[in-house]
């Protein structure tokens, strides 16, 4: 039955071709949609991850308030008992301490007087064996030129910020900026290497330099703005986070000490948790109108091939064949379009994310003033659901669109048929 | 005898109900304790952070509105440190780094020296009426003093603050409180006087403390040390060589 139910499809066109093409269509955009929006949600995540938040971060609690003004003036002193402690406690987690901050670079002439200046924002990375945070950073692959800080006065540039400054590798530039006490910090650094992240926010004008280098420079012996921690296999998992953070803070947070360490997830940090769940909720819902929206074409083309076979259902029901065994056939034939054109259709919507998911879709110019720390390459993510969200429209609204259709089989009375044929 | 009431009236109103001077009067009396031909003066600033105290000492040479020179002599690690200000450019000069660095921009909102003080407050035209229109508004007791209350609305829009609150000393005509707005109308910076001395016919603060509303430090003491009015200073003091020196 079901290899005579095929042969009649392939035969004619009309009932196939083109509801195979419709099917496939809803569910190639389908699977494309989803892959795109999730992918631009994890894109952010991550960048957010890598470049500030962490998966955790340890800080205290007085530059907690204030973190988003870097108060180096609050940071976390002792950093080196504390990060011993984390390996030993935590040691599936990755841990490194980072010094963000703030300031002006300054470029000499050969007079030692200012060439070239702009305000810039840095940060001192360990490059020590010990920390993977180069690695996380992805420093080695977003180096254009140059090496990576060797010496403890040495800094990297973003690509950007060199041309805007006129700066070349070798030269020489100072960091003006406020030492930990708040005294003025002025540190002669040399350029060894040059660095375009792909994030619009770090290459229009920041630094990177070793953080014992920037230690020195901003006179915090053993401390650090904040401890960030990543899962190693670099996926962020909230449960996971949350409960290593509730473990950390009953044991070291003190209500009454405004410098003891506090810990927080990504989540928890600059608004991302709201943000992960406006952005879930709205990614949800356009997927949800454009699924319901190819459902009701599809459900619509079904019904429209139901009717234009009114005339063929007559004249079987006319030659005796049940209602029910008409019924049962029509919308076995409608699975089997829907599954030829939802196979169809994810598998090439899936080939167009995986596509995205490897070279993405480049946003630059439309970054040029954001402030926001994520990639200006936005790239599709092909996870299982990808693998099976194009069925809703594709298979189960077709199949939905006969079955409503297929009712008027039943309405038919045996009677009228012959006058309905006109035989 | 109805015209011998009504001029007794009219009398009686005007007496001890003198009208108050106008805003650009009080601000003209005090620019005059403000500003002088030149001066060298000590100072010590205090900073309370959230983690510590600091101290600060310097000493400045200034000349009208345009040109002064600072050189900070404690403690330590600031030791050394010079700024130089000439007409509306500032540069400054570190030791550890051997580099004339000119401050400009963004980098003048930023703090100087880790105190309540920015850059741009150095910067300002020490004399109010050349940049702020004024009104005064009414009449309250401060520190036991009684005092004027102006405000003060600025000219142009490129300045630091775009309105202030003064209470004036009615008799010294000193500021004894002030409060500096942003356009917003938010509050950015406090400056109280708490002592006050006076020297060659003009009254100066002894002792002030300046808050920024923004940071999370307690603010910035200030105390004049010494200074002298009308002295005389060499000229190559304001050029960026005697930076280095």
């Amino acid at each position: 039955m079901i290899k005579f139910l095929i042969k009649g499809l392939s035969r004619d066109r009309s009932r196939s071709l083109f509801p195979i093409l419709m099917v496939s269509t809803g569910a190639f955009l389908t699977v494309v949609l989803y892959g795109w929006i999730k992918g631009a949600m994890n894109d952010i995540i991550d960048s957010s991850a890598r470049f500030d938040t962490g998966h955790i971060k340890v800080m205290t609690q007085a530059y907690k308030e204030l973190s988003d003004q870097v108060p180096n003036d609050l940071a976390i002193l002792g950093v080196s008992n504390l990060l011993g402690e984390l390996r030993s406690e935590e040691n599936n987690i990755l841990w490194t301490p980072r010094i963000r901050f703030g300031g002006l670079l300054d470029i000499p002439d050969s007079l030692g007087e200012t060439r070239s200046q702009g305000p810039v924002m840095g940060l001192g990375v360990d490059f020590s064996s010990e920390s993977n945070d180069k690695n996380i950073l992805n420093i080695e692959k977003a180096l254009v030129t140059g090496h990576l800080p060797q010496k403890k006065n040495e800094l990297l540039i973003s690509e950007d910020f060199s041309n805007k400054l006129g700066v070349k590798i070798g030269e020489s530039a100072t960091l003006v900026s406020s030492t930990m006490n708040g005294s003025m910090a002025m540190y002669n650094f040399k350029i060894c290497g040059i660095v375009r992240f792909g994030v619009t926010a770090m290459d229009r004008g920041a630094v990177i330099g070793d953080i014992n280098g920037i230690r020195d420079a901003l006179d915090m012996p053993d401390g650090a703005s904040e401890i960030l921690g990543y899962s190693k296999d670099m996926l962020y998992n909230e449960a996971e986070m949350t409960k290593l953070a509730q473990k950390f803070n009953k044991k070291y947070f003190k209500k009454t000490d405004e410098f003891s360490p506090v810990m927080l997830t990504l989540s928890e940090q600059n608004g991302l948790k709201e943000y992960i769940v406006i952005i879930d909720f709205f990614g949800t819902i356009l997927v949800m109108i454009f699924v319901v929206a190819m459902s009701i074409v599809l459900w619509n083309a079904g019904l429209m091939n139901a009717l234009r076979r009114y005339g063929e259902i007559g004249l079987r029901l006319a030659m005796g064949e049940s209602k029910g065994i008409l019924y049962g056939r029509m919308i076995l034939e409608s699975v089997f379009i829907g599954l030829a054109g939802s196979l169809l259709g994810t598998f090439f919507g899936l080939i167009l994310s995986y596509y995205l998911q490897y070279h993405g879709f480049d946003i630059t110019s439309m970054m040029q003033k954001s402030t926001m720390v994520m990639s200006n390459i936005i790239r599709a993510r092909v996870s299982l659901t990808s693998y099976y969200i194009g069925f809703l429209p594709g298979l189960f609204a077709s199949v939905i669109g006969t079955m409503f259709a297929g009712i008027g089989i039943y309405k038919r009375k045996t009677s009228q048929l012959f006058k309905e044929l006109e035989i | 005898m109805k015209n011998l009431i009504l001029l007794l009236f009219i009398v009686s109103s005007s007496i001890g109900y003198g009208s108050p001077p106008s805003g650009e009067e009080v601000l003209t009396k005090i620019d005059r304790n403000f500003t002088s031909k030149n001066h060298i003066s000590t100072i010590t600033m205090v900073i309370k952070g959230r983690r510590d105290t600091r101290t600060l000492k310097s000493k400045s040479w200034v000349e009208g509105n345009d040109k002064a020179f600072t050189e900070y002599l404690a403690p330590a690690r600031e030791e050394g440190t010079k700024m130089l200000k000439l007409k509306d450019e500032l540069w400054t000069w570190s030791p550890s780094a051997d580099r004339i660095i000119k401050i400009a921009g963004h980098m003048l909102r930023q703090s100087m020296m880790g105190s309540d003080i920015s850059y741009e407050d150095f910067m300002e035209d020490p004399e109010l009426r050349n940049v702020y229109d004024s009104k005064v508004t009414g009449e309250e007791e401060m520190n036991g003093r009684s005092c004027y209350v102006l405000d003060l609305i600025a000219k142009q829009d490129n300045v630091a603050y775009h309105s202030r609150k003064i209470w004036v000393d009615k008799e010294r005509y000193l500021p004894l409180k002030e409060e500096r707005f942003a356009k917003s109308g938010k509050l950015l910076k406090s400056v109280e006087i708490r002592k006050v001395f006076e020297t060659k016919g003009r009254w100066y603060p002894k002792e002030m403390v300046l808050k920024d509303a923004l940071s999370s430090g307690e603010g910035t003491q200030i105390i004049i040390d010494s200074i002298d009015f009308d002295v005389t200073i060499p000229e190559h003091i304001f050029s960026k060589a005697s930076l280095r020196r």
